[in-house]
């Protein structure tokens, strides 16, 4: 527990709860990029580089980029006039608090049986590349072939469709 | 307070302010945001537990989060696209106003 970690822990806090209290929708997506920066930092400081850039690539490079230009199509990007929060928000709120109450209570109250301190795994991206390749092949196979799934998918669910072609 | 403990504390708080953006908001992006910031705070979790674990070198918790990501990028983009179908459709993306299924 360093300075460091505090340090990434309320830019990351901070960025998400910006994320779901800010009223103009283009300022939380800005707010949503500095919450995955910050889970990037965290990343980086537990020794996990290629998570960490990974997550930079993919978040920051293309899901904020890809929910700025859904607000963008949708026209989100005007402020609403009244309220930006369902009208059942008082149930989310509780069960979103009690969802936290029990997962601290739980997180704080439980023996370790972990080691505080470990020296830090050295991972090269060879060896990540071999396991990728060896023994985790079938899932990275079947990540592929989800995600070529969600790309045609996501093409032909947006995609305009003429007048009187249905 | 352990190192691990933190960083699970981080990850709880972050998956509870996800839990109550998903829950509260009107706007069907910013569902989408929460669902994403839940998503984010699970793969923190199996950074530290990765990192603090008994095993770093088998790779396991490193392997699950990139899946992670890489699964949660398919569900962004899936989710996008419909939210824009839907927009083009009902030409709104308030929640609270689309209560029919039928068009």
């Amino acid at each position: 527990m360093n300075w460091a970690f505090y340090l990434i822990a309320a830019l990351t806090v901070a960025g998400g709860l910006a994320a779901v209290l800010l009223k103009n929708t283009v300022h939380c997506a800005l707010a949503l990029t500095v919450a995955f920066a910050g889970l990037a930092l965290f990343f980086l400081q537990l020794d996990a580089q290629f998570a960490g850039f990974a997550q930079i690539l993919v978040y920051i490079g293309a899901v904020a980029i890809l929910i700025v230009f859904a607000i963008l199509l949708t026209r989100g990007s005007e402020t609403p006039k009244g309220s930006v929060f369902s009208r059942n928000w008082l149930a989310g709120l509780a069960i979103a608090a009690g969802v936290f109450a029990v997962l601290g209570w739980a997180v704080l109250h439980s023996a370790s049986v972990l080691p505080h301190e470990t020296a830090a795994p050295t991972v090269t991206v060879l060896q990540i590349g071999n396991a990728l390749m060896g023994r985790y092949v079938l899932p990275l196979e079947i990540v592929a072939l989800l995600l070529t799934a969600a790309l045609i998918g996501a093409v032909i669910v947006a995609l305009h469709e003429k007048e009187g072609s249905r | 307070m352990t190192p691990l403990t933190g960083y699970l504390i981080v990850a709880a708080m972050l998956f509870s302010i996800g839990l109550a953006g998903a829950l509260t908001r009107r706007n069907a992006i910013l569902v989408l945001i929460g669902i994403e910031l839940m998503l984010n705070a699970a793969n923190l979790n199996l950074i530290a537990f990765w990192r603090y674990g008994p095993h770093p070198e088998a790779l396991t918790g490193m392997m699950f989060a990139i899946f992670s990501i890489a699964v949660a990028a398919a569900e962004a983009a899936v989710g996008l696209g419909l939210v824009i179908q839907i927009h083009r459709h009902a030409h709104t993306t308030d929640l609270d106003r689309m209560n029919r299924m039928k068009g």
